[in-house]
């Protein structure tokens, strides 16, 4: 009788971010004893949604309605008393206090104005005793644990207030395939106790074996909401995307790029056995040769990105080995895969691409100066050969090399740091959504000059949350899925349905 | 059915509660290493010159330090959070400024006394609100603290103003006799009650709990819903108050003001918290600690004047010889801990 | 028009104007000029010259609050220089030749590199925040000038090296010349070079820097070394001016002023874009400030609450723009803590 009214109802929520609307009309339900996951790819508003609820973000427009009352909140503190807790993925706790004290830190048992310790550690060893957490010292600090044992002390945390709302936000992004069965089991024991549990995962296979019910958002509006087994994988990923199975049947055409087939290296340009690193990716076995075109598929999150990164050496890599023109070699910084002649445009052109405050001019010639180190400046005749060059040759608007990169539009951000590899005439060009938030133009001009730089002979990893697009532009498609990479096609008649096929896990 | 009692332990963690023991020690190891290094300074003074070893020695550390500890006191708070607060030696010196000079125009000490710590607590809390409000860093709001209370200093007198009130110089000459013909000052009692004052906020009350989780991760505390902005602002205000507490301990312990007392003060408070073993990066560290730090300073300064042969400036390169290393050591130990 | 009120070096030089204005108004020969045995007097150049310390300081902090350091062991390196220079010339045996001046110049400039390489490596290499890294000189130095002094006052009697800050070349006083050579050679050396690009870049988005294949680590070190070296011709300047050295009081508060230099000439204390010619200016504003107190009959120590009220409104000026670009969009930044702002 209890499944009959939510414990949380939200309806019609509106927010909104100058220049974006993250949430439009959203409505969302969870009700008591169940598990409802929250699906959608990156920037379809999750994230907005559940900060939302926990007081993070106040609403522009809507209504929230807790156990029957409606709420408002303007700060995490309100929701919490409201009886939502959230354990996000990257463990929100204190590192430097001990166990107990972040289970119970803010509502300390007192006596007198006065913390009552042993209230804290009897009560600190009752909530972990209640999820089987009895070998856990509630004294130790918490940094000592695991990232496993610092999610559970987290979920302690939200069984100490009774909280009714349990919202884990990527909760099992670093557990190990063993850490994420016991947080599954301490789930399942939570929800049969009536918690209601919001549950967000990149990982589909998680998802389908946890939750009871979903909700689906893209672009910030609401797509639908369905019990989990009456949704199949296939369908909950075109769902995602925003493309209906039938329509993407038909959009099934033979790609428009022609493959090169002159392709007779023997040896590839880089070649990876087994990399990985530890809570990131894992068994990534890849090799790209000269002027050849790779795609990275998957879904938004499925560790696209950081298998970019390993290869650039942005991140470090602990697993496996990377051979580059049949030499083993080890990428330890940015600096050593520049060395090595690869160049790599982030996904996140603002916070990893961008020199905000510079110019065009010192933004395009900025690698290969970093290369030259900075007593060789690069002539300022040089410096205006190549940036007229770009300019031209990739279109960039205003053509004013003096223009604040801010300044410009996406796009045109977007082919400045192309062009900032260019300049440096790497091997292998690692693009990572080069085309995400541009106009069409501008997203032609960079497919077609992905396909043009190939056929110059350049390896080119190219990484796109847009299936068509990869397979537009690629000879071959690696599969990314949870984290890990899952096949390998040759990109002569594949369609967006069969790697969608793959990504869902099975033959349909 | 207990689906965790699987889970492997970490490593090491061979028995729970013995590790627990050990790892609880850990968490002391910088403050334990700065009292080592105290009883190793004392031992060695004891065995160079036969008076070191004295109980008299020992309580004439915190007879000289009174100002000092309880400055530190209130730098151990901002620095737990993560700030830092560069006025206190011009607050120090404001205070007694003031001081001096009502008393001076005839003002009682008991009107004199309060309002000196009300103007030390105001000017913290404002400081506080500015960093809190504006999000400016605490740096530069406390440099320009620093910049107003020294000016305020001038303002009040260009000239060393001498106190000759009779409470206050009770409270210079008093003894206060301990076993055998050993003795401290009153000001000796006050900052031992701030201290304890101290130790019981920050360990026995949820605001002193909430400071070590500022320190510790921020944007955490703010989302496990702990009163953020409330306590930032307190932590200033708390350092503020110190300050004028210790401003009206030098003026017990000089018995004048004069606008340049204290010149430098925040930097031995800033070395005795680091010495002490807190992390400046906040969320580590003890008020005890800080106090131990001020004795070793106070040591460093003795076993100087001890020796005859060493100069004074030894004090500050030993001072700064001690930072360098126990920065270093912090370096390695929250390399390995986070 | 428009451009002219966007421009950031606008209201700093307003500031400057308006306090020269202000002088002006209260002395009427403030602004007059004269020239006397071939040298040129006046209260410009008494504000041009008791301001060059600062503004050499200032110019290496600029560089170094770019890269979003801060240096505080100037003023401890202004009274080494000090205290090396005048105890080499004062224990030599010709102690008023020009060599000797020299030697002792040529001697405390080297260590001041020194001490720069060795903040620099605290920072960069072993990655201590660098207000801490700083501290420890800071605490340190000026134990170490007492150390070379003896604790004494050391006089010297060198007229070649009194020259440095008080003599006087092509009519102008030597401290301003040596000064504005400094701004030449930083001007140059970030202009001709990469050096000022790349350490903007640094202090814009150290992430995207990095993954431009930035070595940060040399960028940072070359400028804690040339904020030492500034530091240590600062120190030269002001033993010379008053021929001795005086360990405890040379440069005392100096990097305070130094950073408030470089935070009224637009340099943010967050990093990035800078301006060196925004710094001279707020240097000598800070400088004009102290000459005008002087010029109102205020007594001049407390020029020190005009400073803090200059500082505070600078920085809540710069604050609003800060905090709508942090807030509203990003309410949780989720940088790591060694990339926050080193403050």
């Amino acid at each position: 009788m209890n499944k009959i009214v939510p414990v949380v109802q939200m309806d019609d929520i509106e927010i909104g971010f100058p220049g974006v609307k993250a949430l439009d009309r959203v409505s969302f339900r969870l009700f008591q004893g169940e598990v409802h996951a929250l699906m959608g790819e990156n920037g379809a508003g999750k994230s907005t949604l559940i900060k939302a609820l926990t007081g993070v973000y106040s609403i522009d427009a809507g209504t929230i309605v807790v156990l029957g009352e409606s709420k408002r909140f303007s700060t995490p503190a309100e929701s919490q008393a409201a009886g939502i807790s959230t354990v996000y993925q990257e463990v929100n706790l204190c590192p430097n206090l001990s166990v107990e004290e972040n289970i119970l830190l803010g509502r300390e048992p007192r006596r007198r104005g006065s913390i009552d310790w042993r209230g804290v550690r009897a009560r600190g060893k009752e909530v972990l005793a209640q999820l089987h957490l009895e070998h856990v010292d509630p004294g130790s600090l918490l940094s000592e644990h695991s990232i496993a044992i610092q999610q559970l002390i987290a979920i302690a945390r939200s069984v100490e207030v009774n909280a009714k709302v349990l919202i884990l936000d990527e909760p099992t992004s670093s557990l190990d395939a063993g850490e994420v069965a016991q947080l599954f089991d301490v789930i399942r024991e939570l929800r049969d106790r009536g918690v209601a549990i919001l549950f967000v995962s990149h990982f589909l296979e998680q998802v389908y074996e946890i939750s009871d019910r979903m909700t689906v958002l893209r672009n910030g509006c609401l797509v639908g909401e369905f019990m989990t087994r009456d949704l199949s994988r296939i369908s909950l990923i075109s769902k995602m995307m925003g493309k209906e199975m039938d329509v993407l049947a038909e959009l099934d055409q033979a790609p428009v790029r022609i493959k090169s087939t002159s392709n007779a290296s023997v040896v590839p340009f880089i070649e990876t056995e087994g990399l990985g690193r530890k809570g990131s990716v894992s068994k990534v076995n890849l090799s790209i040769y000269p002027g050849e075109v790779v795609g990275l598929a998957g879904l938004l999150g499925a560790g696209r990105t950081e298998i970019a990164r390993l290869l650039f050496g942005a991140d470090k890599s602990d697993q496996g080995s990377i051979k580059i023109k049949g030499k083993p070699q080890k990428l330890r910084s940015p600096r050593s895969a520049i060395d090595a002649n690869i160049g790599f445009c982030s996904e996140d052109r603002k916070e990893e691409g961008l020199i905000g405050d510079l110019t065009v001019r010192d933004n395009l010639v900025l690698a290969m100066q970093a290369s030259k180190g900075w007593a060789r400046r690069i002539p300022r005749r040089v410096q205006d050969q190549l940036v007229d060059e770009f300019i031209t040759t990739l279109d960039i608007r205003p053509a004013n090399p003096d223009a604040l990169i801010r300044n410009l539009s996406g796009g045109n951000q977007q082919k400045v740091l192309l062009a900032r590899w260019l300049v440096t005439n790497p091997e292998l060009l690692i693009l990572d959504e080069p085309t995400r938030g541009i106009d069409i133009g501008a997203k032609t001009q960079i497919q077609k000059l992905v396909a043009k730089l190939a056929s110059k002979g350049m390896a080119v990893l190219f990484v796109s949350s847009e299936i068509d697009e990869v397979l537009r532009v690629s000879d071959r498609v690696a599969v990314i899925k949870d984290r890990e990479m899952v096949a390998e096609v040759i990109n002569d008649d594949i369609s967006e349905h069969d790697v969608m096929a793959v990504i869902a896990g099975g033959p349909e | 059915m207990s689906p965790l009692s699987t889970l492997t332990p970490p490593l090491k963690k061979s028995s729970a509660i013995g590790y627990g023991r050990l790892r609880g020690g850990a968490r002391y190891a910088p403050t334990l290493a700065t009292l080592g290094l105290f009883l190793a300074m004392f031992a060695v003074g004891a065995g160079m010159y036969p008076s070191f070893l004295s109980g008299q020695v020992l309580l004439n550390l915190f007879i000289d330090n009174t100002f000092l500890t309880v400055l530190a006191v209130g730098m151990t708070f901002v620095i737990l959070t993560g700030g830092i607060d560069l006025s206190v030696g011009a607050v120090v010196a404001l205070s007694m400024m003031v001081c001096a000079s009502l008393l001076q125009a005839g003002w009682n000490p008991s009107m004199v006394i309060p309002l000196v710590i009300l103007i030390g607590g105001g000017l913290g809390t404002l400081m506080g609100l500015v960093i809190q409000y504006f999000d400016i860093q605490p740096f530069i709001v406390t440099l320009a603290g620093m910049f107003l209370a020294r000016g305020l200093c001038y303002v009040i007198s260009l000239d060393s103003i001498p106190v000759t009130d009779p409470f206050f110089t009770s409270m210079a000459q008093a003894r206060i006799p301990l076993a055998g013909d050993l003795f401290i000052s009153p000001g000796v009692l006050i900052a031992v009650a701030v201290v304890a004052v101290a130790f019981f906020i920050l360990h026995h009350t949820r605001f002193g709990r909430t400071v070590y989780a500022l320190g510790g991760n921020e944007h955490s505390a703010m989302l496990m819903g702990l009163n953020v902005k409330g306590t930032k602002v307190a932590v200033y205000a708390v350092s503020g108050l110190c300050s004028a507490v210790a401003g009206l301990l030098f003026s017990f312990y000089s018995l004048s003001g004069y606008s340049l007392a204290a010149q430098g003060m925040e930097l031995d408070a800033i070395a005795a918290v680091v010495i002490g073993g807190t992390l400046l990066t906040g969320g580590t560290g003890y008020v005890l600690g800080s106090v131990v730090g001020v004795l070793v300073l106070g040591i460093v300064q003795t076993f100087i004047a001890y020796d005859g042969t060493l100069s004074s400036w030894w004090t500050k390169i030993v001072i700064g010889g001690l930072l360098l290393v126990f920065i270093l050591l912090q370096r390695l130990f929250s390399r390995k801990t986070y | 028009m428009k451009s002219l009120l966007k421009n950031r070096l606008t209201w700093p030089l307003v500031a400057l104007l308006a306090l020269l204005a202000l002088n002006q108004v209260f002395r009427a020969d403030f602004l007059a000029l004269r020239m006397q045995d071939g040298h040129l007097y006046g209260s410009l150049i008494d504000i041009l010259r008791n301001g060059a310390p600062t503004v050499l300081i200032a110019l290496g902090m600029t560089l170094v609050v770019a890269t979003r350091g801060i240096d505080l062991s100037v003023g401890a390196i202004v009274a080494i220089a000090g205290a090396i220079s005048c105890s080499y010339i004062a224990s030599s045996s010709d102690p008023s030749s020009l060599a000797t001046a020299g030697t002792a110049a040529a001697i405390a400039v080297v260590a001041g590199l020194a001490l720069g390489v060795w903040n620099g490596f605290l920072v960069s290499v072993i990655g201590v925040q660098p207000i801490i890294a700083t501290l420890v000189l800071m605490t340190a130095g000026r134990g170490v000038a007492q150390l070379v002094t003896g604790g004494q006052i050391v006089s010297v009697s060198n007229d070649h090296y009194k020259s440095i800050g008080a003599g006087y070349a092509f009519t102008l006083p030597i401290s301003i010349l040596i000064t504005a050579a400094v701004f030449v050679l930083a001007a140059v050396l970030t202009r001709r070079t990469a050096l000022g690009t790349l350490i903007e870049a640094v202090g814009i988005n150290p992430v995207a820097s990095r993954l431009a294949g930035i070595r940060a680590r040399n960028i940072i070190w070359i400028v804690y070394v040339f904020s030492a070296l500034c530091a240590a011709i600062a120190g030269l300047m002001i033993s010379s001016n008053v021929t001795a050295a005086d360990a405890n009081n040379a440069g005392l508060y100096i990097e305070m002023d130094a950073i408030l230099a470089v935070v009224i000439g637009g340099t943010s204390l967050a990093g990035g874009r800078y301006s060196l010619v925004g710094t001279v200016i707020g240097a000598f504003i800070i400088q004009t400030l102290t000459t005008t107190v002087y010029t109102l009959g205020i007594p001049p120590e407390v020029t020190l609450v005009f400073k803090a009220l200059v500082v505070l409104s600078v920085c809540l000026l710069q604050a609003p723009a800060a905090r709508n670009a942090l807030r509203r969009f990003r309410p949780a930044p989720k940088l790591p803590a060694k990339e926050k702002v080193a403050i």
